[in-house]
């Protein structure tokens, strides 16, 4: 086994400026060495270590789907000293890939089932990763009705907007898109908070799995609402941000309980969090 | 399984030979204190001594330790690239570790060398590491190994165990590194009277550490009871968050990774870190979830007695060394705190 703490080389390939606050970017990633991108072979909801000469590493989610050949995607917040200054490199420049670390969404277990996606803001890049892993040809057959409910602060702060709008027209995902609010004339999408939009839109929990993303004060109130909603514990699945460092369970710092979040996670059953002590 | 005797000038003089095949550290007086010194030049180890303040675990797991390095200069065709950085794990031997110290190795090697993930690093240093233990005639009042499964005499994690006869050490091969340490010795065949003084040494040994603090009861309560426990906020009181437990604590391994450059040379580097400093979980969003001091001593004593317990089913996290109850400068006493956690129904 390689060094598990030895980045692969990669180029970036393109940066897409996501959000009008330009805080939100997205990279993609090329691996140098072509062997190395079928080692990082992941599944949706896992992430990787973004990792900057003479900068350091930073944990983000992985947000191309594995459907997706040839690069690999990230969106990045632009937050403190490795994010600031990815966000000041290039096109072409190299840097470093760890991974893919953590576990991912139960996709075994929600064969045949419905599938809830609720995510707010800039969480939404695994769920971005899972909707084009479902959405693929080979996949789509396997889950019954897909519904997204996806927020942000306004209409300018939403993610991956030409591939929202792409899945509006189509008749196989139930795309339910809001903003907390907007003074734009021509929105055509709901307003309101996520929660609100899941309880007026969900409808049902029978044989559905929700997977839930987004910054902590959306999950404290999309979790009643699921719940209302009938959907249990097990069904409802989240996903865990925390400070990182080595990313697979040996630096100690990302512990909740005896778990940990890089390894262990960063995906947790609701009722399995509910056992653990609520640090986080 | 080899028993060899040495005066303690011949034990002293089959080091020297010894420095042919291995690195060696020992316990070097430092001012008042004892610490565990590379035995190069003309240090000589001091073995008469109770502990350490620091135990050896910086010799397979040092302080500060390169991982890699890179160059930042454009016009290198690796520019950025990490490239491992170049280690030495030529055999080395630890002279005197205590029973307790080279437990805290066993302890910690389940979480560098787990089924899932290796770090090359420590397990490396580790097996390139022979351990030679030196039992304890004189436990200190904050010792408490036998209440952690250990021993003054502890043989499991060391590769071989010496015996203080006074004027004499008796060497007992514990493993084959031991073995293989003990024929480049010089030294005779252990006779009786080296044996059974040997023998003689435990039991009073034992008797001096009073310490009553059962740690078996803990793997049964439940966690979340535990953690939202009222005494949390009063243990933590008078914690000044310096840190001195986590960095003297021969089972702590939590580390911090950092780029440092010079120029255009750089290297990734790891050093120690404590759960105690609020840095250690902040998020990049200002978050925390570990914002309050009784958070970070809760999670110390939650991490050592409870949540290693239920990961590894292997005992608790923690080699009764007593240093953290030696030196904390507040008298946070860890067998208190267990006791409280044991008494919480």
């Amino acid at each position: 086994m390689g060094n598990p703490y030895l980045p692969y080389p990669v180029r970036i390939d393109r940066i897409v400026t996501e959000t009008e606050d330009k805080n939100l970017k997205t990279f993609r990633f090329v691996f140098l060495n072509p062997e190395d991108e079928e080692k990082f072979a992941y599944t949706p909801g896992q992430f990787g270590e973004l990792s900057i000469a003479g900068k350091g590493e930073i944990p983000i989610g992985i947000a191309s789907s594995p459907t997706e050949k040839g690069f690999v995607a990230f969106t990045v917040n632009k937050v403190g000293l490795v994010t600031t200054h990815l966000h000041n490199m290039k096109e072409g420049d190299i840097m470093g890939l760890r991974g893919p670390l953590g576990n991912w969404y139960p996709w075994d277990e929600m064969e045949g089932k419905h599938v809830v996606i609720v995510g707010g803001g800039f969480a939404f890049t695994t769920l971005r990763s899972s909707i084009i892993y479902m959405l693929d040809p080979e996949n789509r057959s396997k889950f019954a009705d897909i519904s997204v409910v996806y927020g942000a602060r306004s209409p300018g702060m939403l993610l991956y907007k030409d591939e929202l709008a792409a899945w509006e027209q189509r008749d196989d995902i139930n795309m339910h898109i809001t903003v907390d609010g907007t003074d734009d004339p021509d929105w055509k999408y709901n307003v309101g908070f996520v929660p609100t939009i899941t309880e007026q839109k969900i409808t049902s929990a029978d044989n559905a799995v929700a997977i839930v993303c987004g910054p902590p004060i959306m999950i404290k109130f999309t979790q009643p609402v699921l719940e209302k909603l009938g959907f249990p514990p097990e069904r409802i699945i989240l996903s865990l941000e925390m400070r990182m460092k080595c990313g697979i369970g040996i630096c100690g710092r990302c512990n909740i309980g005896d778990q940990y979040v890089c390894k262990d996670g960063p995906v947790f059953p609701l009722a399995q969090l509910k056992t653990m002590p609520g640090e986080y | 399984m080899t028993e060899k005797v040495f005066t303690k000038e011949e034990w002293l003089g089959t080091l020297e030979t010894l420095k042919e095949s291995y690195k060696l550290f020992g316990p070097v007086k430092d001012g008042d204190f004892h610490t565990f010194m590379p035995l190069d030049g003309n240090k000589k180890p001091d073995f008469d001594y109770e502990n350490t303040r620091l135990s050896p675990k910086s010799v397979i797991y040092p302080e500060s330790e390169r991982m890699f390095e890179y160059s930042l200069d454009e016009s290198e065709e690796d520019a950025h690239i990490l490239k491992e950085s170049p280690k030495d794990y030529s055999p080395c031997a630890v002279l005197g570790i205590r029973p307790c110290d080279a437990q805290a190795f066993q302890i910690v090697k389940r979480n560098f060398d787990n089924p899932e993930y290796q770090d090359p690093w420590w397990t490396q240093h580790f097996e390139a590491t022979t351990l030679v233990g030196l039992g304890c005639n004189t436990p200190c009042a904050s010792c408490f190994c036998t209440q952690v499964g250990g021993d003054p005499f502890h043989e499991a994690g060391l590769d071989v165990l010496l015996f203080d006869l006074g004027d004499r050490f008796l060497a007992k091969g514990i493993t084959d590194k031991g073995e293989a340490f003990l024929e480049k010795t010089a030294g005779n065949p252990a006779d009786d009277a080296a044996l059974a003084a040997a023998k003689a040494l435990k039991q009073p040994a034992r008797d001096k550490i009073t310490a009553t603090v059962p740690t078996d009861q803990l793997k049964d309560k439940v966690t979340n009871e535990l953690f939202d426990a009222p005494f949390w906020e009063e243990v933590a009181f008078a914690c000044l968050n310096c840190g001195t437990c986590t960095y003297l604590c021969p089972t702590c391994w939590c580390f911090d990774i950092q780029d440092e450059v010079q120029g255009n040379q750089g290297d990734r580097i790891r050093n120690w870190d404590s759960c105690m400093f609020p840095l250690f979980s902040l998020h990049g969003s200002g978050h925390n979830p570990r914002a309050d001091k009784f958070q970070r001593v809760r999670q110390r004593f939650m991490h050592k007695l409870k949540y290693y317990v239920d990961k590894y089913q292997n005992g608790v996290q923690c080699s009764g060394c007593g240093r953290c109850v030696r030196y904390c400068p507040v008298n946070i006493d860890i067998r208190n705190v267990c006791k409280l956690m044991n008494d919480f129904a």
